[in-house]
């Protein structure tokens, strides 16, 4: 009778399997420990550790369940075809992330792009390494994409490749994206003097005109898009956000995009990335190695760009800071916020702000172009 | 999953990978960057 009552009991249980959908269970917590007591990226991990309990709830409705000879698809399954399966909810979000950048930073001094490409090394330095684990090229190039420090980047490349582990490495990148504060600055440390830290760079904003920042956005677009066709959805909704903002005659449509938007796809991407946090595929070596190497990668963008930058020091006349060049990964704007931070400590009135936030942004376009790059060497 | 010869060859085959990649990055890059150069030059903010 209890059987019949309690599926729990039912001689269709799979306890092998029990033991670790109850290391899931405690994964999902630790997930809403990090959001909600270190304000750890709440708005997406919070959503991941729950769904990631949902999930692993044994008969759990929120999947596709078999009642006589009938599969019906659950709400979570649903939701992950609806909008992940076809990068949807990644696209939408990333209207939303155009919307909220300001390219003047970058637009007043441009040579700032050249950090933001610099720290995109993460990625394919990641991509060989990876390669040395996963045989299959397509799995090894979506766990390099992790480096690209960009949630919806990693989801539409992993998705586009067709890649086994998108669970794990849309929970590495979420997570890395999270850590930003805790991975960067001792890696900074390690590869910079204090006399590099304390470099002090004068900031003379330069107006820009409404005129190039309408025609930036669309630019961008066309340029990315000739050199890779697949980044066009990826780069195309990052600059329809951006020129909804720009253009000065859709506010409303601006900060709908900005608000609205962004917070509803944001809810539902989280909670639908759990999909592929069911234990049996995510309890697995892979998944630790995955996370290992996610965290290579944003290691080595870091690297990449603070050396960039020391590389640039030697032939310029203006010093640059070169933790400006950590700023260029896509983790906007934690990553301009830590070095502005770092640069505050080392000397009270160094404002790095500006110069970190122009890096960051140009971060922001290098990872959907990186992102395509990967795509097109993969796939050609 | 794990480390083989034939893995090794696959590490190889994206050594070359590795310097496109950065390679294709600097080059959209720099043509960004005199986008952006003219962008500004052209329309100057009154």
């Amino acid at each position: 009778m209890l059987e019949a009552l309690i599926p729990l009991f039912s001689s269709s249980m799979d306890w092998n399997l029990f033991p670790k959908q109850v290391i899931m269970w405690v994964i999902g917590g630790i997930l809403i420990y990090l959001a909600i007591k270190k304000d750890m990226e709440p708005a997406l991990l919070l959503p991941m550790g729950f769904g990631a309990i949902l999930v692993n709830l044994p008969f759990s409705g929120a999947l596709s369940t078999t009642t006589e000879g009938v599969t019906e698809p659950g709400v979570i399954e649903t939701l992950f075809n609806a909008g992940i399966a076809n990068e949807l909810f990644p696209l939408l979000l990333f209207i939303g992330i155009g919307a909220m950048i300001d390219f003047s930073p970058l637009l007043s001094n441009p040579k700032m792009m050249l950090f933001g490409a610099a720290a995109q090394f993460g990625i394919f330095f990641t991509l060989s390494l990876s390669s040395l684990f996963f045989p299959d090229l397509k799995d090894a190039a979506s766990i390099s994409i992790i480096g690209a420090a960009d949630g919806p980047t990693s989801i539409f490349v992993a998705n586009v490749l067709n890649s086994q582990y998108t669970g794990a490495i849309m929970v590495a990148a979420y997570s890395y994206m999270a850590l930003v504060p805790i991975i960067q600055p001792p890696v900074i440390r390690l590869i910079t003097t204090k006399k590099e830290r304390r470099i002090r760079m004068d900031y003379h904003a330069r107006p820009v005109s409404k005129t190039a920042k309408i025609l930036f956005p669309v630019i961008v677009t066309m340029v990315v898009g000739l050199v890779s066709p697949k980044s066009v959805a990826l780069v195309g909704f990052l600059m329809f956000g951006n020129l909804i903002r720009e253009c000065g005659v859709l506010n409303a449509l601006s900060e709908t995009a900005q608000k609205e938007l962004a917070n509803l796809i944001t809810l539902l991407l989280g909670i639908t990335i759990s999909f592929k946090m069911q234990a049996e595929s995510f309890l697995a070596w892979d998944t630790l190695l995955i996370m290992g190497l996610g965290l290579i990668a944003f290691i080595f963008d870091t690297v990449g760009g603070v050396l960039f930058a020391k590389v640039l020091n030697i032939f310029s006349k203006h010093k640059v800071n070169p933790m400006i060049g950590a700023a260029g990964i896509s983790a906007f704007p934690m990553s301009a916020r830590v070095v502005h931070k770092m640069g505050l400590k080392e000397d009270p009135e160094n404002f790095l702000l500006m110069h970190a936030v122009g890096a960051n942004v140009s971060g922001q376009v290098a990872s959907v172009i990186a992102g395509g790059l990967v795509l097109n060497m993969i796939l050609h | 999953m794990g480390f083989s010869p034939e893995n090794f060859d696959n590490f190889l085959q994206t050594l070359p990978m590795m310097g496109m990649g950065m390679g294709g990055i600097l080059a959209v890059t720099l043509i960004l960057i005199g986008v952006m150069v003219l962008l500004t030059k052209i329309f100057k903010e009154k």
